[in-house]
């Protein structure tokens, strides 16, 4: 290195940035093991098997047994015989999902909240009628499939690339730049002739980098083992998890941009990312919340992020199907990072 | 006025004025941290600004170095006005060692070096900074396996490798043990001979007469006194101390009798006297103990020093150790 042009400021900076990463072994943990273990844990609670089958529970008594046969004709019920009060327990612990009262007149107890329940009724009163010899009156042929990218797994694979890219674009923005500033390094920096935005722009170049195997473990990881297509172009997902990236290493430096402590940072963070693992549908689908909050909950960056994750992902949508995704994460991106330079403190 | 400051301040550009402050002045609430400081640093000089932790050298150094903004006053430095054009271009003329910086920790010194040589258009090369500063066998090392030594001369390297005109050195060899401590010196010896310009703050007293041409002493954001090492010291009157312990004690007034003897203060039997020459005071001394039948408990003498040109005006101690 006899050179005496040294490299351009932030390629240094960048390099910096990623040979500190990349010696922080719980960073590796957090951003390619972690997410793995969990894809691996609910891959196995939500694997692919036939539908539960319903439990109905019989009251014991003179024509219980000869329900509880046709019942048993049905091949999505499970009925056993129990004794009034135990059948009451049952229900109500909900280990059985209806009791059939038998007499002359059958009487069906079941929870109308619960779809399981209403579903266990419909099949039941079918399987009893067919049993006593009614005549169906439309011929209907069952076609059963299972839709590639129906699954859990595949809903909630790109939620997990979502958590992440969240994840580390936060906490690895910000906890570096609280931790710079706490160890006096933002000023001694400040008083070198470094582009301030040099600096902050190798947070976001480092980013990138690392986001390439970071997405690409979790896309390689779901395909390989659970069989999870990716049915959108490669470069969409490039492009939708390099905005989301971006539009956290933002927030990031937001939240760390007046923090004096790593404690104040935390803090930050956990206030701002809490919410939205649970309301993004990264986990479960927001729709599950009233109808009034679907807006506010769309207009989340994690929420934007992981919908756009999911059009490319599961659905095979071209990017200008998700701009309102787009938009709301390139806002949220500018916003952030904008205001974030103005108010930064050096020292 | 303001004008005419800033014509003076014109003229002097390139008259071999480093640093120049006029009435310089910043409070926090009611600490007055830099009190209507006046100070002129010329080129090619070490001065030293030596005081007690908390008497605003810091306040004052950050404030020229453009970290911090004054209430009030003038700064000028290498005839620069922070503000008044590019300060980020002038950066690459100057180079400062902050109080307590930590770089970071996964990164090795020489990594290090290239990060800080790459934000300057000109600069020394790695490998000389390296070699200068004794850093050949850490090269390889990341910075938080460092001793405190290595870690304050990787700092120091970290302000030389961009072969600065003027350093700036917020307490260098603070908490270092007393060989870490040489080998900063002679670092900065190093540059010194380069003909760099450097303004230091210290509260050691052996550092501010080792290293400084001139020196301030500085308590609650003022200076008591600015002169070369040995201009303060003479400043006292006499240039040796003896320090003597007297079982009984003796009344003060038979001491400052003593030929030779300049002043005298003392406490609890301990006495402390300025003197021209022990050769002169010492005989008399203890003529006077044995005439007045006292026993001495301890005796030491000593050259004086800046601690004893800071006590005279502060009448404290520089820090409690």
């Amino acid at each position: 290195m006899k050179n005496d042009q040294p490299p351009h400021p932030l390629f240094e900076l960048t390099l910096a940035r990623i040979r500190e990463t990349l010696r922080e072994p719980e960073v590796i943990f957090w951003v390619f093991v972690f997410p793995v273990l969990l894809a691996i844990a609910l891959g196995i609670a939500f694997r692919e098997k036939p539908a539960d089958r319903l439990r109905i529970a019989v009251e014991g008594g003179k024509a219980a047994e000869q329900t509880a046969r046709l019942l048993a004709q049905s091949p999505n019920l499970e009925p056993g015989i129990f004794s009034p009060e135990q059948a009451f327990q049952e229900l109500r612990a909900g280990k059985v999902d209806m009791i059939v009262k038998p007499g002359a007149e059958l009487v069906f107890i079941y929870d109308p909240t619960r779809s399981q329940s209403e579903l266990a009724r419909l099949i039941a009163r079918d399987a009893i009628e067919r049993g006593l010899g009614r005549q169906d009156l439309a011929a209907i042929k069952d076609e059963e499939v299972t839709a590639p990218g129906a699954r859990y797994i595949d809903f909630f694979l790109p939620g997990l690339i979502g958590m992440n890219l969240m994840g580390s674009g936060m906490w690895g923005v910000g906890f570096a730049v609280v931790l710079a500033r706490t160890r006096k390094l933002l000023k001694r920096l400040a008083a070198t002739p470094m582009r301030r935005s040099h600096y902050l722009l190798a947070f976001m170049l480092s980013r990138m980098i690392f986001l390439i195997p970071e997405v690409a473990a979790l896309v390689i990881f779901g395909w390989v083992v659970f069989g999870v297509k990716v049915f959108g172009s490669l470069m969409d997902l490039a492009v939708v998890s390099g905005l989301g990236s971006l539009t956290f290493s933002g927030l990031g430096l937001l939240v760390a941009s007046r923090s004096k402590t790593i404690e104040a940072a935390s803090g930050w963070m956990n206030f701002i990312m809490m919410p939205m693992y649970v309301l993004s549908g990264a986990f479960f689908s927001y729709d599950r919340f009233p109808k009034i909050f679907i807006p506010f909950i769309r207009a989340l960056p994690l929420t934007a992020l992981n919908d756009a994750l999911r059009a490319v992902m599961n659905q095979g949508k071209p990017l200008a199907g998700s701009w309102l995704e787009l938009g709301v994460l390139l806002a949220w991106g500018l916003v952030s990072f904008g205001v974030a330079l103005k108010i930064f403190r050096w020292q | 006025m303001q004008k005419a400051v800033e014509k003076a301040g014109a003229d002097k550009a390139g008259s071999g004025i480093a640093v120049r402050c006029h009435k310089l002045k910043k409070y926090y609430g009611p600490v007055k941290a830099v009190d209507e400081v006046e100070l002129l640093v010329r080129e090619g000089e070490c001065f030293g600004l030596l005081g007690p932790n908390g008497a605003g050298k810091t306040s004052l150094v950050e404030i020229i170095e453009g970290l911090t903004r004054p209430d009030n006053g003038v700064v000028e430095v290498l005839g620069y006005r922070w503000g008044t054009g590019d300060d980020r271009a002038f950066r690459e003329r100057i180079a400062v060692q902050l109080q307590e910086t930590q770089l970071a920790d996964k990164l090795t010194v020489e990594e290090t070096l290239r990060l800080f040589r790459s934000f300057f258009r000109r600069g020394r090369s790695v490998d000389e900074v390296i070699l200068a500063a004794e850093l050949s066998e850490k090269r390889r090392e990341k910075v938080f396996k460092l001793s405190g030594g290595t870690r304050q001369r990787l700092a120091l390297a970290c302000a030389l490798v961009s072969d600065p005109e003027l350093l700036f050195l917020d307490e260098p060899t603070t908490g270092l043990d007393p060989q870490a401590r040489y080998r900063v010196w002679e670092l900065v010896d190093d540059f010194k001979r380069r003909k760099g310009t450097i303004m230091l703050t210290t509260h050691y007293m052996e550092e501010a007469a080792r290293l400084c041409d001139r020196v301030a002493i500085m308590d609650h954001g003022k200076f008591l006194a600015l002169g070369s090492p040995r201009e303060l010291v003479e400043s006292l009157g006499g240039r040796e101390i003896i320090e003597v312990n007297i079982q009984g004690g003796l009344d003060e007034g038979m001491l400052r009798a003593l030929a030779g003897v300049k002043s005298v203060s003392g406490k609890n039997r301990g006495y402390t006297l300025k003197v021209v020459s022990i050769d002169e005071t010492l005989p008399a001394l203890l003529e006077l103990v044995e005439r007045q039948r006292v026993k001495i408990v301890k005796l030491v003498t000593r050259p004086a020093t800046l601690e004893d040109v800071f006590m005279a005006l502060a009448g404290g101690r520089l820090h409690e150790e």
